[in-house]
């Protein structure tokens, strides 16, 4: 985690979540749950005095708003992701209802960890927006959209809805996008077969919870076999017990491969951002040379490009000199604001690959040692549950061995 | 020398496949666990086993009218009234259930162990399947050796034959039996006290029966959730063949993360491994035995409906007695052989029932013991397994200098 200069002053942390209801826009109740954001000035931590953090309350879709600010003003940057609008991914036990506790706890953690990455960020962590998130309850939202990002954003999005083709593609970027796309595809697929065997699991454990009933009820017809088998039924529902804590560990997991599927989103988006800022730069160029082109012929008289006027002129009869020369004017003029735009789009373009590039190699870094270690804490865990397993079973083996 | 081999080798082949049956394998694996329960078996049985009995090596035989199953029943003794010390016979399932009829019939009130049933319906295809086959070598084994271990079972006549007899002269000796009618009397004779029922069974029995009445809900139950799980698991383990593949399938978008990722993938594929191997001891060992027991609750109950019988008749007969004014003689002659057959009939059920008892006991704790025992194994091996990804992932770590093991 980087220490920016953000992080160098204050403690961010989401602290809490509660319900709240009100009336949404359309006048309608609705319950709804606030996340409350703690942030405390590092000094006085060290210092041994601990003063009540200030703090502020939020909801979700504040959240969004946030991030999507941060989407259109950093284009180049990898934007962390937030948690999961709905719950997904889910087997069986766990609930898909976004108002389930355990639901709502897992998105708390995933809130702060998204807010800590903004702030770990190099460039993030100094927007003045997002310092005000955390710091400015009230007026936040209207400084929000007093920025005028929403503008940009629209005709971005519209834009990179839209289908273009740019016709010498960065090999970089290309094959950063086609990563992304990987990415997003096998950690579903993990997600979604990881969901399936966590159900299956969950159902043999539970079955064994029969062997505790059944035991028990044996043993009081037996006489030297009772304590064994009553015993050895205990063992037996507490093997049956254990699977919920595995489960819900495992969910952690499930948490932090869901945050880089969807940081796969975010490095395909600032792809796409390449890819427009790429095609306006070659729309520009193209139209540029276009028109450079009408010049010359207008100049010289042939004509080498097919156009209606031409034709129509030829039908119709040529122009008047006095035409030509205000046509020509009228090019130049247009030339002259072509080759600035060229100019501005293609240091647009350098800027952007220079500026997202640095935080590509960034985000591989992070990405690398942070995948690695949800690896390592899933052994950890497997650890556990053999551990448990063994613990369990030798218990039942020596109960049975009395029997 | 070699029936101390043998005695040590015939307690393992309860549980352990015979795979070369050519000769006994001085090699098969004994454990510590196992060869301390032998010794305590056998303290409550005659010092030296002197007979020692498998089945193995099922072949097809193939004729006009039918395919049926023969199984190798080889037999090492060294009891005095057979003429040899080995036999090697071939034996079908009808035959089997010749043995055990008989045995039934010559003891009405002595509990026989169960024969595997003639056709599972339930997940079966074919009767030649290679998996139901086993099973029923193994069940068969046990039911051998189930008599060979009973005191009054092991010198019966017809199990020397079984044994011995080459499959003509069994054809010819199981002809010679009772006649059809007079099984026929005997089963209308039953019938018969059936319907007249026992006025006065003594306590113990009425007991008995209501435990053999708890015992079979008990442990027809045990054999239905022991059957859930090895569904479930093996459920599981149709997901968890797909993680591993996933995982080997992302490392190949990845540079530094390919080799941890590669690393998961054949931890997961050899957890897989181990998951396969624990249903298979499952549906090997645990679920066999749960079956058994389950099929010996029918064997208790057709004995103490025999031994019901046996009494009805006494009982019938001393009213006979009281009441007619003829035949006072034969009747009385019928009565005291009545009566001498309730008493070996009620004798020999007490104590063969302790004997039963015992060898449940003694059967279900070890299937349950070997049972948590594989757990255990199962475990510790995934545990190595997840273990020395850990220990390499570590040492990469410190390699490259950044640890950070919290």
């Amino acid at each position: 985690v980087e220490r920016t200069s953000l992080l160098k002053m204050m403690e961010i942390s989401v602290a809490e979540a509660e319900k709240r209801t009100g009336k949404n826009a359309v006048n309608m109740q609705e319950t709804y749950t606030v996340y409350l954001i703690e942030t405390r000035p590092v000094d006085a931590a060290s210092e041994g005095t601990n003063p009540v953090p200030d703090s502020l309350w939020r909801r979700y879709s504040e959240f969004e708003l946030l991030r999507n600010y941060l989407l259109v003003t950093y284009p180049f940057s990898v934007v962390p992701p937030l948690p999961e609008k709905r719950a997904e991914f889910v087997w069986h036990k766990l609930s898909a209802d976004n108002m389930d506790p355990d639901f709502v706890e897992r998105r708390r953690v995933g809130l702060e960890n998204f807010l800590l990455r903004v702030a770990s960020h190099p460039d993030l962590s100094s927007d003045k927006i997002f310092y005000s998130f955390l710091t400015e309850e009230n007026g936040w939202k209207e400084t929000v959209f007093e920025t005028g990002f929403q503008a940009k954003a629209d005709s971005r999005l519209k834009a990179l809805n839209a289908t273009f083709r740019v016709k010498n593609p960065d090999k970089r970027f290309a094959e950063m996008k086609h990563y992304g796309d990987e990415l997003q595809s096998v950690i579903s697929q993990l997600l979604r077969v990881r969901a399936r065997a966590a159900d299956r699991l969950y159902g043999v454990y539970k079955v064994h919870g029969n062997y505790g009933r059944v035991f028990s009820e044996w043993s009081a017809i037996e006489k030297e076999m009772g304590d064994g088998l009553q015993s050895a039924g205990h063992h037996m529902d507490a093997y049956a017990a254990s699977v919920d804590d595995i489960l819900e560990e495992e969910e952690h997991y499930a948490d932090q491969l869901k945050e880089y599927l969807f940081y796969a989103d975010a490095l395909r988006a600032v792809c796409r951002k390449h890819e427009l800022t790429q095609y306006e730069l070659e729309m520009a160029a193209q139209d540029l040379t276009s028109k450079k082109q009408q010049r010359e012929e207008l100049a010289t008289g042939t004509i080498r490009t097919f156009s209606l006027k031409g034709m129509t002129s030829k039908l119709f009869g040529q122009e008047t000199p006095e035409q030509r020369e205000a046509k020509l004017k009228m090019l130049e003029t247009q030339i002259e604001e072509g080759e600035e735009l060229v100019k501005e789009r293609n240091a647009e373009c350098e800027e952007f690959v220079k500026s997202a590039w640095v935080d590509i190699e960034r985000f591989k870094e992070q990405k690398d040692h942070d995948l690695r270690e949800a690896l390592i804490s899933y052994a950890i865990m497997q650890i556990s549950m053999c551990k448990k397993g063994i613990q369990v079973w030798n218990n039942a083996k020596e109960c049975f061995s009395k029997m | 020398l070699l029936s101390q081999q043998l005695r040590l080798n015939e307690r393992d082949l309860h549980d352990t496949t015979v795979t070369d049956g050519s000769s006994f394998n001085a090699s098969m694996q004994t454990s510590p666990a196992s060869m301390i329960n032998q010794y305590k078996f056998e303290e409550d049985a005659e010092d030296t086993k002197d007979i020692f009995v498998t089945v193995d090596n099922p072949e097809s035989h193939v004729t006009a009218i039918e395919t049926y199953i023969t199984y190798r029943v080889v037999t090492k003794t060294t009891r005095s009234e057979f003429d040899s010390s080995e036999f090697e016979v071939r034996r079908r399932y009808q035959d089997f259930l010749w043995l055990k009829g008989r045995l039934e019939e010559a003891h009405p009130t002595l509990i026989v162990h169960p024969l595997p049933e003639k056709f599972v319906v339930k997940g079966m295809v074919e009767r030649f399947n290679e998996d139901f086959i086993e099973t029923r070598r193994r069940a068969l084994h046990r039911f051998l050796n189930k008599i060979a271990e009973h005191p009054i079972f092991s010198s019966s006549e017809d199990f020397k034959i079984f044994l011995t007899a080459a499959s003509g002269e069994l054809t010819s000796y199981k002809k010679q039996g009772p006649g059809f009618l007079s099984r026929m009397g005997e089963t209308v004779k039953a019938v018969a006290a059936a319907v007249r029922g026992v006025r006065n069974r003594p306590q113990e029995f009425t007991e008995m029966q209501e435990y053999v009445e708890a015992f079979s809900q008990k442990i027809s139950s045990l054999d239905k959730v022991t059957q859930r799980i090895v569904r479930e698991q093996k459920e599981y383990l149709e997901e968890l063949k797909e993680c591993g593949p996933t995982y080997a399938l992302w490392s190949q978008s990845e540079e530094e993360l390919a080799e941890p990722l590669k690393d998961v993938a054949g931890c997961v594929d050899r957890c897989c491994k181990e998951t396969e191997e624990q249903v298979k001891n499952l549906n090997d060992n645990l679920i066999p035995v749960l079956h058994e027991y389950a099929l010996c609750t029918e064997t208790l109950k057709a004995v103490l409906r025999r031994r019901d019988n046996i009494q009805a008749d006494f009982e019938a007969k001393t009213e006979a007695l009281a009441t007619k004014k003829a035949d006072r003689d034969t009747m009385r002659d019928d009565l005291d052989k009545a009566e001498d057959r309730l008493e070996w009939a009620n004798n020999a059920l007490k104590s063969d029932w302790t004997r039963w008892q015992k060898d449940m006991r003694t059967d279900l704790r070890s299937a349950f013991v070997d049972t948590a025992e594989r757990n255990v194994n199962y475990y510790e091996k995934c545990l190595a397994v997840w273990e020395s990804f850990l220990h390499s992932q570590r040492t990469d770590a410190e390699g490259n200098g950044n640890v950070d093991f919290s």
